[in-house]
């Protein structure tokens, strides 16, 4: 017998050895999830190493997702579920698995020299350590060789592989999940394997027939759909966001999209989509390295095209030095950054955000640059269309801050319709705007819009307004070389005063009593977290505004006025402090940092603790405790 | 963008650039010639190599606008300022990425790359070998003048094992490049040397660089009295050139000197090649110059005749080859993805990229 529950969201964590197909187990549930019309959230980890020692610690690869019937903020902190493919799996994420969670385990792969390979001394499905939690065995990798018996075509190594499958169909059967998506995603995939094709659909349906035969698994349940505002939904990822958002505003600006990248985690997916979508116009040059590939990019504006270039924050440093160029050079240019773990290599597949004053500073000479960062996988889109918005409006290259939380994770996005986009206007110079000394007509570079400070666009091909632009400082107005030594002055601040007069939209706060006690300011994929801190600490009775900045260079013109109408504020980040040092040098207000670099996302509980605290220090002490301690 | 290319046809590297309107009367050095007061010392060698530069593009019959430069730093790096067509002085090394971007978006432009011995060879040498393998259709000037100029007389990756100067007063130490070795070793498919004190030679090459579809390195010596003065005079001073200088001409035999002291190349039983007295020559395989062969080996070995004390120096083109030119493949690509889609990529295709494979309805 079977019965249901009703539940309103779950985390569900998957994890094997990186080989063990996590990644695309995580990806189907989500899909399938997805269909059903629950919100979600993902969170993929993965080692750097393509395939680390199999059966070690270094070697786990997981999948987070968090579904539920209310709108979804972050990929949840602790997993409900654990699927543990292996004992290295178990060993890395069971201190994330609060007690009482389920955990389901592949007994096949607790032998003892996997046991071994992690520094278990005993088996812990045996010794008792996991008394707490709901273990739920089940010989994943033995029933699903059984159940592909009849394929004589496959080797054991080969039916092995359809483990993942197997565990697939168990957890939608637990969860409801219908299969459709799934089964035609392999008949796709396996298009021209019918034997490999037939193994895994055999397998995933042994996976749910095994839910619903095996007591083990009594109770299945069910989401309900979360409400969400109406429209046609899909779900993406941020890295798959950026690319439609450039290719949009390609299409909208009518300026051909060319990419020059050079492949680096977790920035890559970009280059590989727009790689795919030349049937849009969209031109990709793999560059021999990251400074070709922004070089690239910078030439092909200099020809009037949207030159984009993508990159990490180790390809952000090799781009310095052109980035620097494209300030001189005022030409519209869009870099994005993928931040990971740094310094140096760092941690190339976990997230961090400490790329921010890299990207304000990390030039030589005054260099300013408009910096923007998208909130969420899905805002990654329309971050994209901005940053073009941004780059052609002024000239300028432009910065776009993501990170591997937004690039790998995922969320329902609501599609929107291409006619109502914002249109990105670009008018290319076609006329003489000036005279030369003997009065005849002359094509002055420099002579900058009264509004914008842009200077004008003037693309090889046009007759009469030949001309030379280059690094060496220029004379204001007509671009000739010049070391006078007012002028560089005149042009360092021109630059300056163009950057920080670009327009951008005021900082919208969610206070939602008017009188909070903290302002909570974040930046980039900290929103979701923020999002739901924000929304416990309100349950528990503090008063908390929120604010999220995606316009980090200029800030939004009423953020000073902001910053100062509240008695504290909080500006959590994944470095040590980044934004709340440009807050503290821009507007003398006393921001208080929250920081943490562990690579991960922050959880909603650190955030709820460090608003906790903000909100007790603020509230005036109870006069029995005050007269105590005199 | 462009019409799918038939690449079994060499096609001229200028094929795509506008030509002047008919009728309209020659362009003139002087338009050629920008406003920029021209700032290397006095008898630089790159005076020469300007001047004839803006001497012969208005040969080329194209239109001024459809001609850009780019640089990247170093004296002769400055070239772009003094032409009046589009250009752009980027930064030390970088200008074949740049101008790699910009001839792939713009197969409308004759793309030039202006760049020196340090330029093209130290700090940018990644650049310069991928732009040659992947055969952008751009033209490269590389000024070797075996010295840095612009820093003030340091060594160069060119300079002979032993140069003394102001970073190496006990003279340099490193192996130099053989800029034509280099490239020929880079899958260059068009390689010449010339000089800049010979206007006709470099003219010359210059054209058929300009024809040449795909990536062309022409290696200018180039004197600067400055820092290294007569570093190519062995070959310059009339009395010692004509024994030294090997000018290659296609379907000639490979010779060096004047009658009656000349001297035939000839290939010796294992391979190499070596210079007899041309009497000597008779029943010998003499090595007749082929530009268009495609195995670059003979012309790899043309390349290696000077080992630096300049006794045999070839001149003019060493490989000219067809080869599908990189911006004609990528342009290519992306024509035949906008074709089989059946239609341009309007609002509606783009609405359905957006959508995807899996959607779902909120109401
Ligand atoms: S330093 Fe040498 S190369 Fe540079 S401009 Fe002067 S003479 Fe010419």
């Amino acid at each position: 017998m079977t019965t249901s529950a009703r539940l309103d969201k779950v985390v569900i964590r998957f994890a094997g050895d990186s080989g063990d197909g996590m990644q695309l187990t995580g990806d189907r549930f989500t899909s399938d999830t997805a269909a059903l019309g629950n919100d979600l959230s993902t969170l993929p980890n993965f080692p750097a190493e393509i395939r680390a020692p199999q059966g070690t610690l270094p070697g786990v690869s997981s999948f987070q997702l968090h579904f539920a019937d209310h709108d979804v903020l972050t990929p949840g902190d602790a997993p409900d579920v654990l699927v543990a493919m292996n004992p290295a799996a178990l060993r890395a994420n069971l201190a994330d698995v609060p007690r009482g969670a389920t955990i389901i385990v592949n007994t096949d792969e607790f032998n003892r020299r996997n046991l071994a390979k992690v520094g278990y001394a005993t088996n812990p499905l045996e010794d008792g350590s996991l008394q707490s939690w709901q273990v739920r065995p089940v010989a994943l990798t033995s029933i699903t060789v059984e159940a592909l018996a009849e394929f004589d075509g496959l080797t054991r190594k080969e039916k092995e592989r359809a483990k993942n499958m197997f565990a697939l169909g168990l957890l939608s059967w637990m969860f409801s999940r219908p299969t459709a998506g799934t089964e035609a995603f392999l008949k796709t995939k396996f298009a021209d394997k019918p034997e490999i094709l037939a193994a895994n659909l055999a397998a995933l349906y042994a996976g749910l027939h095994y839910g619903e035969t095996t007591e083990d698994f009594a109770v299945r349940y069910e989401i309900a759909p979360a409400a969400m505002p109406p429209g046609t939904y899909r779900n993406i990822t941020g890295n798959t966001a950026l690319a439609y958002g450039f290719v949009a505003a390609s299409h909208r600006s009518g300026l051909p999209l060319v990419l020059g990248s050079y492949p680096i985690t977790p920035a890559s997916d970009i280059l590989h989509v727009l790689s795919g979508l030349k049937r849009h116009g969209v031109t990709t040059l793999q560059a021999e390295d990251e400074i070709a590939g922004i070089g690239m990019a910078l030439g092909a504006a200099f020809g009037g095209a949207l030159g984009l270039t993508t990159t990490s924050g180790p390809g952000v440093a090799l781009k310095s030095e052109t980035i620097g160029l494209a300030v001189s050079l005022e030409l519209p240019l869009v870099i994005v950054d993928v931040q990971r773990g740094g310094p140096s290599t760092g941690l190339p597949t976990k997230t961090e955000q400490s790329d921010l004053l890299q990207a304000m500073f990390g030039r030589n000479g005054e260099s300013p640059v408009p910096i923007l960062a998208p909130q969420s996988p899905a805002d990654c889109f329309d971050i994209a269309l901005e940053a073009v918005r941004i780059a052609t409006a002024y000239r300028t290259p432009v910065l776009v801050l993501s990170d591997g939380y937004l690039a790998n994770g995922s969320e329902p996005w609501r599609v929107p319709s291409v006619a109502e986009l914002p249109t990105v206007k670009v008018e290319f110079a076609t006329q003489p705007n000036g005279e030369s000394d003997d009065g005849t007509p002359a094509f002055h570079p420099y002579l900058r819009d009264g509004e914008t400070l842009a200077r004008p666009w003037a693309v090889p091909g046009t007759p009469g307004l030949e001309h030379r632009i280059g690094g060496i400082e220029k004379a204001n107005i007509t671009g000739n070389i010049s070391y006078d030594p007012d002028n560089h002055d005149l042009m360092v601040r021109l630059r300056a005063e163009k950057i920080a007069g670009a327009v951008v939209p005021d900082l919208e706060v969610d206070d939602p009593t008017g009188d909070a006690e903290v302002l909570v300011l974040g930046w980039g994929s900290t929103y979701g977290p923020i999002a739901a801190a924000a929304r416990e600490a309100r349950s528990l009775g503090m008063r908390v505004a929120r604010g999220h900045l995606r316009h980090l260079n200029p800030f939004p013109g009423n953020l000073g006025e902001v910053l100062r109408a509240y008695p504290k504020v909080l500006v959590p980040e994944m470095n040590t402090g980044q934004l709340a040092l440009l807050l503290r040098a821009a507007y003398l207000v006393d921001v208080q940092s929250v920081s943490q670099v562990r690579g991960m996302p922050f959880t909603t509980g650190e955030l709820v603790a460090a608003i906790t605290a903000a909100v007790d220090a603020g509230r005036p002490v109870a006069p029995a405790t005050a007269g105590g301690r005199r | 963008m462009s019409t799918p290319i038939d690449l079994g046809m060499p096609r001229s590297g200028l094929a795509d650039i506008p030509t002047l309107a008919e009728g309209r009367a020659p362009q003139t050095k002087k338009e050629f010639t920008s406003d920029q007061e021209v700032r290397w010392c006095p008898g630089c060698g790159d005076y020469a190599v300007l001047a004839a530069v803006q001497g012969f593009l208005p040969d080329l019959g194209l239109r001024r606008e459809n001609i850009v430069f780019v640089s990247g730093i170093g004296c002769s790096s400055r070239f772009p300022y003094y032409l009046d067509t589009y250009g752009m002085h980027s930064i030390h090394g970088r200008a074949p990425s740049i101008a790699t971007g910009l001839a792939t978006s713009r197969p409308d432009l004759s793309v030039w790359v202006v760049t020196g011995d340090g330029d093209a060879l130290s700090i940018g040498g990644n650049h310069l070998i991928h732009a040659l393998r992947r055969n952008v259709n751009i033209t490269i000037l590389l000024f070797n003048n075996k010295i840095y100029g612009l820093t003030k007389g340091q060594y160069s990756p060119t300079s002979e094992p032993g140069t003394v100067t102001k970073s190496t007063p006990m003279g340099s130490l490193d192996t130099p490049f053989n800029p034509v070795s280099l490239a020929l070793g880079a899958e260059a498919t068009f390689v010449a040397r010339t000089m800049d004190s010979d206007r006709a030679h470099l003219t010359g090459v210059l054209r058929q660089a300009a024809e040449h579809r795909g990536a062309a390195l022409v290696e200018i010596y180039q004197n600067c009295p400055i820092f290294n003065d007569g570093a190519f005079q062995l070959i310059k001073d009339r009395d010692s050139q004509a024994a030294r200088l090997v000018k290659l001409v296609d379907g000639e035999p490979v010779s060096a000197g004047t009658d009656p002291d000349r001297r035939v190349l000839v290939r010796e039983p294992n391979g190499s090649v070596t210079f007899v007295p041309e009497a000597e020559a008779a029943g010998r395989p003499v090595v007749v110059h082929h530009a268009g062969d495609p195995d670059p080996t003979a012309a790899f070995a043309l390349s290696r005749l000077d080992d630096g004390t300049m006794a045999h120096v070839p001149m003019g083109v060493f490989r000219n080859v067809t080869r599908p030119t990189y911006d004609d493949l990528v342009r290519e690509q992306v024509a035949t993805a906008v074709q089989g889609a059946g239609r341009p990529a309007d609002d509606a295709a783009l609405d359905s990229l957006l959508r995807g494979q899996d959607t779902w309805t909120v109401s």
